[in-house]
């Protein structure tokens, strides 16, 4: 037993440790990180990382499993492949499914199918409410015996501002994280891409950039009143950006995530109707990506995740109106997220610490860093590859990406989950 | 010279001498439908499909008299609802008609952007004839053929347009013609009506009718969705009528010889008044007589640039 990591430059996500390190893993745990170790009698595999960059196995917050209720789109195995071919070691799986993961049973469901497929960990995130239908809370107590670190009702937003008040009380009780998708229903409804230009020039029903900010602002100011630990998911507006600054200002327990679409691409993705990049929210306007970049830069935004949302190929085949939102993203994200360091955004440092320690320390898991006696969940990382993006070679079973055919520069060269070779190109 | 594209998809795409053969070839055609025998062998062996998702009377009609006069073969499908209530999407239905050898797919959709996307995965040659809120191109060169015939030109026209702005496609091929066209453009309208950065497309907005109408030497009033009324949009049919229906008071302030236009069909007594409608002023007809005449020169030019 034992694989050991030779000649890697690390970055361990705590002691910022910026060298060429020896990692030694036995048991799934890091058991020696050092300079020059050799291979004991019983190592198993000798990996050369030379050249390669070693870094904690990447956090996902927010991952769309699809299973159960959605296998054609998506199933818990091919999500962690999916996970592993990307880096991730760790994902969180929204309670959008088929039923809704808002009972004990789901979520033993989830977590079953999750240590059977034994690929990555799979962190089910519960509902608020009851099938997510924003009236009744679930039981949010069970919810949290079973496994769920943080409920969410994903992509049907809480509309009912006394319900979000209740479901964040409660929460607070066993110091769960409420994570909000910021739609306003009404604001948004019937919307398919951002208003403004491009929106009216395609004779498309826009989503202003209010009906994700005025959720923003409220479940800010909630989460003030009830003292809740609140994160908010893909954040895609400027104006976002300003209120959580601002916020965090204060000193409000809020934290935030965007997602690689909405620093990298704009609402002119949407051009010739491809809905590849119908994506909820919508991607927006050059001015919201750059601060969105910014929030990023200066911690603003907490953390990247990659709002997985992987769909079947006859569903984006519809008409643009008629398409599901998301992208497929486990796969691209690392790419995208080092644009941004290519981009002068910040640091290779800065990027990783917004894939790993920033959403454990969200999460509250202890992951996301190498560390002697750390979970061995490892990504080693070429960055000097350049490739192609063909969502053809995707694990994932969603092919809808806007980035076939984007050049994009590193790549995952292996993943090690719990210890295991999970992933090796 | 030709069409560039195989497709008609919008007037965006168009360049203006495109849209001024397209023009003079209908000018030439509109002869046909006054003879005794309306028909010319030009299309002959050639097959036209009607593929309307949504109900449509006159534009369909339209269509179907444009390609019996040249003589091609035309059939007409409606499908009610969208066949994805069948498990077939947009792009099965349309890749059964060109395995039929379809030559010409004539398009209507309740969802913009879906002649856009048929035409890129077929080699048949697609029509727009309305798709969402996004285009209708050949209602807009029907218009332009009117106000061009009534007027002898096109550069320096003043063109007001009333109504529904954001749900209109009528409206947003008007404008991408209308100022290629070097026409001056205004539109009119409650600012719920008005999509975001309309003024980008070259247009002048106003909220107040009558300033809008002040020298117009064209008035392009739109259908008003009734519905939309549940959707907040306006208050009232009464206060809309009020504030932006057309009346002979109003259109005072327009030049003498304005036009008075309208797609169709016509909301009596809630967009515009009958007596104007019907009035010495409307052209509402000839813009029924014209769209033949436009269609036929449509399917003409994208059939002989297939040959």
């Amino acid at each position: 037993m034992g694989i050991l990591i030779k000649g890697g430059y690390l970055i361990d996500g705590k002691a910022k440790r910026g060298e060429v390190y020896d990692i030694l893993i036995e048991g799934g745990k890091i058991t020696s990180i050092g300079k020059d170790l050799s291979p004991g009698p019983d190592c198993e595999h000798l990996i050369d990382a030379a050249r390669k960059v070693v870094i904690p196995g990447l956090i996902d917050m927010h991952t769309h499993a699809r299973e159960p209720g959605y296998e054609y789109k998506e199933n818990i195995k091919s999500v962690s492949e999916a996970a592993a071919a990307g880096g991730f070691t760790t994902i969180c799986a929204m309670p959008n499914t088929k039923p809704v993961n808002d009972n004990r049973t789901v979520t033993e469901f989830i977590r079953s199918r999750a240590r059977e497929a034994g690929i990555v960990t799979l962190l089910p995130i519960g509902a608020i409410t009851k099938g997510s239908q924003g009236v009744e809370l679930a039981e949010i107590g069970e919810l949290y015996d079973a496994g769920c670190l943080a409920i969410s009702d994903d992509g049907r937003p809480v509309m009912n501002s006394e319900v979000m008040r209740r479901g964040m009380e409660y929460a607070r009780g066993f110091d769960m994280l409420v994570i909000s998708h910021c739609e306003d229903a009404n604001l948004s409804l019937g919307g398919v891409m951002n208003e403004g230009i491009i929106s009216t020039r395609l004779g498309l029903h826009g989503i202003p950039p209010a009906a994700e900010e005025v959720m923003v602002a409220r479940d800010i100011l909630l989460a003030e009143y009830t003292g809740c630990r609140l994160h908010l998911a893909h954040i895609s507006t400027a104006g976002s950006v300003r209120i959580i600054r601002e916020a965090k200002s204060r000193g409000i327990a809020v934290t935030a995530e965007t997602a690689p679409h909405y620093f990298t691409l704009t609402e002119e993705a949407v051009e010739g109707y491809d809905t590849n990049a119908k994506v909820n929210p919508p991607l927006r306007t050059s001015l919201d990506m750059a601060a969105v970049r910014e929030g990023l830069k200066d911690g603003t935004i907490d953390l990247i995740a990659t709002d997985h949302a992987p769909h079947a190929l006859e569903e984006k085949e519809l008409e643009f109106d008629q398409a599901p939102f998301g992208i497929s993203g486990l796969e691209t994200a690392l790419s995208l997220t080092l644009g941004l360091v290519e981009d002068g955004i910040f640091s290779l440092d800065e990027a990783i610490l917004r894939l790993t320690i920033n959403p454990a320390r969200v999460l509250g898991i202890d992951k996301g860093y190498l560390a002697v006696g750390a979970d061995a969940d490892i990504a080693i990382i070429d960055l000097d590859d350049r490739w192609v993006v063909d969502p053809a070679r995707f694990r994932s079973k969603g092919k809808n990406s806007p980035f076939a055919g984007w050049k994009v520069k590193g790549s995952v060269f292996m993943t090690l989950a719990g210890g295991r070779i999970v992933f090796s190109r | 010279m030709g069409l560039k594209g195989k497709d008609l998809l919008g007037i965006r795409e168009l360049e203006t001498d495109e849209i001024g053969l397209i023009l003079d070839t209908a000018e030439s055609l509109k002869e046909v439908s006054s003879r005794d025998i309306k028909k010319v062998p030009a299309l002959r062996g050639k097959t036209v499909v009607n593929l309307f998702f949504e109900p449509s009377t006159r534009t369909r009609t339209s269509f179907e008299l444009a390609a019996k006069r040249l003589s091609a073969d035309l059939l007409n499908i409606s499908v009610a609802t969208s066949s994805v209530v069948k498990g077939e999407t947009l792009f099965d239905t349309a890749k059964n008609l060109e395995a039929m050898m379809a030559d010409i797919i004539v398009v209507r959709h309740s969802s913009s952007g879906a002649p856009d996307r048929l035409a890129r995965r077929l080699k048949s040659s697609v029509i727009n004839a309305g798709d969402g809120s996004h285009e209708h191109p050949t209602q807009a060169l029907t218009d332009l053929y009117t106000i061009r015939e009534r007027k002898g030109g096109l550069s320096g026209l003043i063109v007001t347009m009333v109504g529904d702005i954001a749900h209109s496609r009528v409206a947003r091929s008007n404008i991408y013609a209308l100022v290629k066209m070097g026409a001056d453009v205004r539109v009119a309208g409650p600012p719920t009506m008005i999509p975001a950065g309309i003024d980008k497309l070259g247009v002048r907005v106003y909220y107040d009718l009558d300033e809008a109408l002040s020298g117009a030497d064209v008035v392009m009033m739109l259908r008003l969705q009734l519905e939309r009324q549940g959707k907040a949009l306006f208050p009232s049919i009464r206060e809309y009528s009020r504030l932006y229906g057309l009346n002979k008071e109003r259109l005072r302030f327009a030049k003498k010889d304005a036009l008075v236009m309208h797609p169709g069909p016509v909301n009596r007594g809630v967009e515009i008044t009958s007596d104007l409608a019907d009035g010495a002023s409307s052209v509402i007809m000839e813009q029924v007589t014209n769209g033949i005449a436009v269609r036929m020169a449509v399917i003409y030019l994208l059939s002989a640039g297939r040959a």
